[in-house]
């Protein structure tokens, strides 16, 4: 069956398998490789990528049933040369050891800023109507889709509240 | 993953028509497809009931009515929700991660299967998987199965937090099917496993589930609990939603619902009334315990999950009557 596929601003037709999940389209349909395979069952996070702006599995998403769709990947938030904040702050904060989880774990957090900025509560939020305040403890439990195995978790905190930072004043 | 045929519903009665005849529903597709990719669900036709739409929450009758289609994130978030259901919204924000909260559909997280692993493992013995096989799990390593509900044929525990808070709530599921549209309690939409642990819904053949109906909310405190292995992104060992209203230091109202500890997520409306009356303090946790516990059926490795259960009732209390000790 063909799809199109709005991916990082350009527009992409596919002939897919029906059983084709979103994250084999891109690493061996698009070579789009940044999205990374840990698991293929929805328990590591490592192939998170934005669809419609908003952070899901694609390891647990038929290509089909996504005909039309508006993704973003790890390959489309920054360049070399320009990086994102979050990039920058991986970098800046060691945000990895190995680094197989980590565009997982930049996709992931962009767009949990993005839910705190409108305002969602997470499980631990004491309040669930108050704005959340991005504690430590905030961070770890909404980044908790996202495992690592090299257990680099105090710097990936670390480096999400860096970026945050940033990319509010910059604002 | 076994080939199948794909179609996407072209309106509600093409769904009904379509399952009526054998077909598999997919949603959101997070339990689904992990499932038909181990190959323990092998459907020769999906049908995607993302075109239906349904995806709306909209004040109704002084309650809410919650399209099949919205997604747990976005239910979870929703300010009415927030504001009049917190035990829901907290039940939501509980479960899974937040991927998987924004593609999984209520509808779906009804109906998602147990995590029993010897439900999983294919090469195990599963009267739920395959029927009439036997039930590897009651002599082997079932510390994540139910004590309740449970019979010799399955001890498969329902693994949904959002089912729990909405149970505890009084929902209603909103399903249309051939015969029509009728409206069935949520708690009676599940069936108990008894000698069919693969029949687990009251579903008629061609039922789609169109909507949640939350009545009103319920006065009183509320409060979502949940113990699991690690601190978040973890199915309950047990979970408790809890709804208690107090006046003058007794107990005037009550409902609780557990989670991971059912064969599907449970009330217990005797272990409620013997809270009635009862003056705050751990007196009254007891009494609710031990109605509660009086069925549980344990299986060695899950026998924990009795005093673990207790003490979560105790906590809940606790919380929920705002004394301290
Ligand atoms: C790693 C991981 C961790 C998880 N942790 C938790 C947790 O802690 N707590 C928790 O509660 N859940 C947890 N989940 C489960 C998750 O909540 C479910 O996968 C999700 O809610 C299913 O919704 P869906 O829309 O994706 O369902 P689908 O996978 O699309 O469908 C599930 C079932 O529902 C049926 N169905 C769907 N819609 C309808 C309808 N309208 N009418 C009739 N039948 C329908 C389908 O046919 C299918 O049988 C976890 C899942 C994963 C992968
Ligand atoms: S590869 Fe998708 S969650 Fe692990
Ligand atoms: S850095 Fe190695 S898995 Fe996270």
């Amino acid at each position: 069956m063909q799809i199109s596929l709005n991916i990082n601003g350009e527009d992409h037709k596919v002939d897919v398998d029906l059983r084709r999940s979103l994250l084999d389209v891109l690493r061996h349909d698009l070579a789009l490789t940044g999205t990374k395979k840990g698991c293929d069952h929805g328990q590591c996070g490592a192939c998170t990528i934005l669809l419609d702006g908003r952070r899901i599995n694609s390891c647990l998403s038929l290509a089909v049933m996504h005909d039309g769709a508006t993704i973003t990947t790890i390959e489309g938030i920054g360049t070399a040369e320009d990086l994102h904040p979050l990039q920058r702050a991986f970098v800046a904060q060691d945000g990895y050891q190995c680094g197989y989880c980590t565009p997982g774990q930049i996709m992931s957090a962009l767009a949990m800023l993005t839910e705190a900025e409108e305002g969602w509560p997470s499980y631990i939020s004491e309040s669930l109507e108050a704005e959340p305040d991005l504690t430590d403890d905030e961070i770890a439990e909404r980044m908790s889709g996202n495992l690592c195995r090299c257990s680099a978790y105090p710097r990936i905190r670390q480096s999400i509240a860096e970026a945050r930072a940033q990319m509010r004043a910059a604002k | 993953m076994k080939l199948f045929d794909y179609h996407k519903a072209t309106g509600l009665s093409d769904a009904q028509t379509k399952t009526a005849a054998g077909a598999t529903l997919i949603a959101g597709g997070t339990n689904l497809l992990d499932l038909m990719k181990l190959e323990i669900q092998t459907p020769e036709v999906l049908v995607d009931i993302n075109p239906l739409g349904e995806d709306e929450i909209a004040e109704q009758d002084g309650g809410l009515r919650v399209g099949a289609l919205v997604r747990n994130a976005a239910l979870a978030a929703h300010p009415l929700v927030r504001q009049r259901y917190p035990v829901l919204s907290r039940a939501l924000l509980s479960g899974a991660s937040g991927q998987i909260r924004n593609k999984a559909t209520t509808a779906g997280n009804l109906l998602q299967r147990t995590r029993c692993a010897y439900f999983y493992d294919t090469a195990s013995a599963c009267n739920k998987r395959a029927p009439g096989s036997g039930c590897d799990a009651l002599e082997g390593r079932n510390r994540m199965n139910a004590i309740l509900g449970v019979s010799e044929h399955c001890i498969a525990a329902h693994p949904s937090d959002m089912a729990v808070a909405m149970v505890a709530l009084d929902a209603e599921v909103a399903v249309e099917g051939p015969e029509g549209a009728r409206r069935i309690a949520l708690e009676d939409l599940y069936r108990l496993p008894q000698d069919r642990p693969d029949q687990e819904t009251t579903l008629h053949p061609g039922e789609v589930i169109t909507a949640v109906i939350l009545p009103p909310p319920p006065k009183g405190r509320q409060t979502y609990l949940k113990v699991r292995d690690r601190a978040s992104y973890a199915f309950a060992l047990a979970s408790v939603a809890g709804i208690v209203s107090v006046d003058n230091g007794r107990i005037t109202a009550a409902a609780l619902a557990f989670g991971g500890i059912g064969a599907k997520p449970w009330r217990n409306r005797a272990a409620e009334a013997a809270l009635l009356g009862q003056a705050v303090g751990p007196q009254a946790a007891e009494a609710a315990a031990d109605v509660l516990l009086a069925d549980a059926v344990c299986h060695g490795d899950n026998a924990f999950k009795s005093a673990l259960t207790r003490r979560l009732i105790h906590r809940a209390l606790r919380e929920l009557t705002g004394e301290t000790a």
